[in-house]
């Protein structure tokens, strides 16, 4: 895995140090961490990171300032890739961050999963690689939802979608659920018959289409 | 004596009135009506006196009404103590005394007319209630005899002035009622109700905005305080882990400390959404109510005509009886599907949950339907139900919302 030169963005200092030694455990950079979302616009700017992580809630005003900064930040650059931290699953803030841009990637993820270490650091090789990662509840919820165009899947078919939408690899699927890439390749092809959509091989537009169709 | 009021007091019997102190208290009240007229009266009287031509007489008839209304909050004052008499019941503060406080000039109107004029019917009432048992007991005083109007016989007189004193007590029914209309209309005037509903019902907004503030703290306390300090732990305890190799016996106790940490950080989530939804703060109500249809397991249709921010204890309002309603829906109801539509209109939001469910919803059963309504209640909306045995259920909520 290449070394990636990381800003961070989180308020509280225990969490900050906290992921600054995970990433740096696992040979990342973490070229600036920062408190709240001036800085980071600031930092981003003068250091070009390979990919930003920040936290939701930030200073000033509590609220959602990580989010509208990073927003912000995908529009100055739309190739920075981007991981959202969240306290909350919210499908908006999710869509969001979506909408704002496919052309780099985006992480959505919630802050629990930083406690999987490897996973979390796995998930930010892969927005930094361009891929998209949305938090397996915010999928889950999604799924739960919109029920009615879903409920041909099979209940195996949903976890790979589920799989699908956290921007696995089917060779990662594959190890996950102990099963054959071909297996999986099959199972996907299913899920995207059954949901009228054109197969595709690209991962991240597969994703996104997915989602797409979700949030619709 | 448990009557409050003289009005009250005039619907006991007649044993229980006369023994009563309130047809004397209604007398004194009225009579005492007759203090502040003393002043239109000396002022007519003095007008009087100087035998003015037309011109000066219009002048000075206008200038005694001046000195009258300037008088006004003094009389109101008396009024207000005067009232005392006849209503036990406490007066709301008195407004402030300012030219542009419409209460001031509402009490110097009442008492303009309580001087000038309303006395005149006091004192018309209590002769005319007076005036005929006493003109009966008077009847051993009367002249007698020929020429006299009454006859010259003692029985009949003594009947007579016996008949007297079994009506005086009947003039206490009168005089109370009067007494106590009077005091109803004073107290209309010097003390409106609906002042003291807004009163109250503006105290119990503040009430809930009060809460709602209080939430919105703990929620902040806990998102910045103990969720942050859980995450930072299930990092250290991932981070130990990786230090760990899986053969040593210290592997499942880290495994499982990491696991408890991922409960409570769940559990912790979902308390803290429970205390105030972030969602609604940052984003307003329908990314809100969008968030709660998401998480339904029944699926839900959404019709949100909402543009911009509401007052925020109207969202929270909105928000929790949609929470409440969805959380019913999916629990109870047995529904395929809901549906939450919302929209403005005439200064009001109007929120409708419905859905396909068996209906029978019940109020009574939960408090959750009541503690909505007590809710939409303090911010001056109501909630309705419709919910037929067999479906479908309907709950509509309105909340006024000035924007």
């Amino acid at each position: 895995m290449r070394t990636l030169r990381v800003v961070l963005a989180e308020d509280s200092v225990l969490l900050r140090e906290g992921l600054t030694s995970l990433l740096r455990h696992f040979g990342h950079e973490v070229v600036a961490a920062v408190g709240d979302a001036d800085a980071l616009r600031e930092r981003v700017t003068a250091l070009d990171p390979d990919v930003v992580v920040t936290d939701v809630r930030m200073p000033p005003g509590f609220s959602d300032e990580g989010l509208r900064a990073a927003l912000e930040l995908r529009a100055a650059r739309p190739r920075l890739p981007i991981l959202v931290l969240s306290q909350y699953v919210e499908q908006t803030y999710a869509a969001e961050l979506i909408d704002a841009g496919r052309a780099a990637g985006t992480g959505y993820l919630l802050k629990d999963r930083v406690g999987e270490v490897g996973e979390f650091v796995d998930a930010l090789g892969r927005v930094a690689d361009g891929h998209t990662v949305i938090d397996p509840e915010v999928v889950r919820q999604l799924l739960d939802r919109r029920r009615d165009p879903l409920h041909r899947l099979t209940p195996r078919e949903r976890e790979v979608l589920g799989l699908v939408a956290e921007g696995r690899s089917n060779a990662a699927i594959a190890r996950r659920l102990v099963v054959t890439e071909a297996a999986v390749a099959k199972h996907i092809a299913g899920i995207l018959t059954k949901l009228d959509l054109p197969p595709d091989a690209d991962d991240h537009r597969r994703v996104l289409a997915v989602l797409t169709y979700l949030r619709a | 004596m448990t009557a409050r009021t003289a009005l009250s007091a005039a619907a006991t019997p007649p044993w229980r009135l006369a023994r009563s102190a309130w047809p004397w208290r209604s007398l004194a009240y009225l009579l005492a009506g007759m203090i502040p007229a003393m002043l239109p009266l000396g002022l007519l009287a003095g007008i009087e006196l100087l035998d003015p031509g037309i011109p000066a007489l219009i002048l000075l008839l206008l200038a005694g009404l001046l000195v009258v209304v300037a008088a006004g909050p003094l009389i109101a004052w008396f009024d207000r103590r005067r009232l005392r008499l006849v209503d036990r019941r406490p007066l709301p503060q008195r407004p402030p005394l300012r030219l542009r406080e419409p209460g001031t000039w509402r009490e110097i109107g009442y008492a303009v007319l309580s001087a000038c004029v309303a006395w005149w019917l006091d004192l018309g009432v209590v002769m005319l209630s007076l005036f005929p048992p006493l003109l009966l007991m008077s009847a051993p005083l009367q002249p007698t005899g020929p020429g006299a109007e009454l006859p010259a016989v003692p029985w009949l007189t003594a009947l007579l002035c016996a008949a007297g004193f079994v009506l005086l007590p009947l003039a206490a029914y009168p005089i109370t009622a009067w007494a106590g209309a009077r005091a109803a209309v004073a107290r209309a005037v010097l003390a409106p109700a609906d002042t003291d509903l807004v009163e109250v019902l503006r105290s119990r907004e503040r009430l809930v905005d009060g809460f709602d503030s209080e939430r919105r703290r703990i929620e902040r306390d806990l998102h910045d305080g103990a969720q942050q300090r859980l995450v930072a732990l299930s990092v250290t305890l991932g981070l130990a882990r990786l230090q760990v190799a899986d053969e040593h016996a210290a592997a499942p106790l880290l495994d499982d400390a990491r696991q408890q940490t991922a409960l409570a950080l769940a559990e912790l989530r979902e308390l803290i959404r429970g205390v105030h939804p972030q969602i609604l703060s940052d984003r307003g109500l329908a990314a809100a109510i969008r968030d709660v249809a998401g998480r339904s397991p029944v699926p839900v249709e959404l019709d949100l005509r909402l543009d911009g921010r509401l007052p925020s204890p109207v969202e929270v309002t909105a928000y929790f009886a949609v929470n409440e309603a969805l959380a019913n829906l999916a629990r109870h109801s047995g529904a395929a599907r809901g549906r939450v539509a919302a929209w403005t209109q005439d200064r009001r939001l109007l929120l409708e949950v419905s859905d396909d469910g068996a209906g029978g919803a019940d109020p009574a059963r939960g408090t959750g339907l009541t503690g909505l309504a007590d809710r939409a209640a303090t911010v001056g909306g109501r909630l309705l139900l419709a919910s037929p045995a067999g479906g479908p259920t309907l709950l509509r909520v309105e909340l006024p919302c000035e924007r």
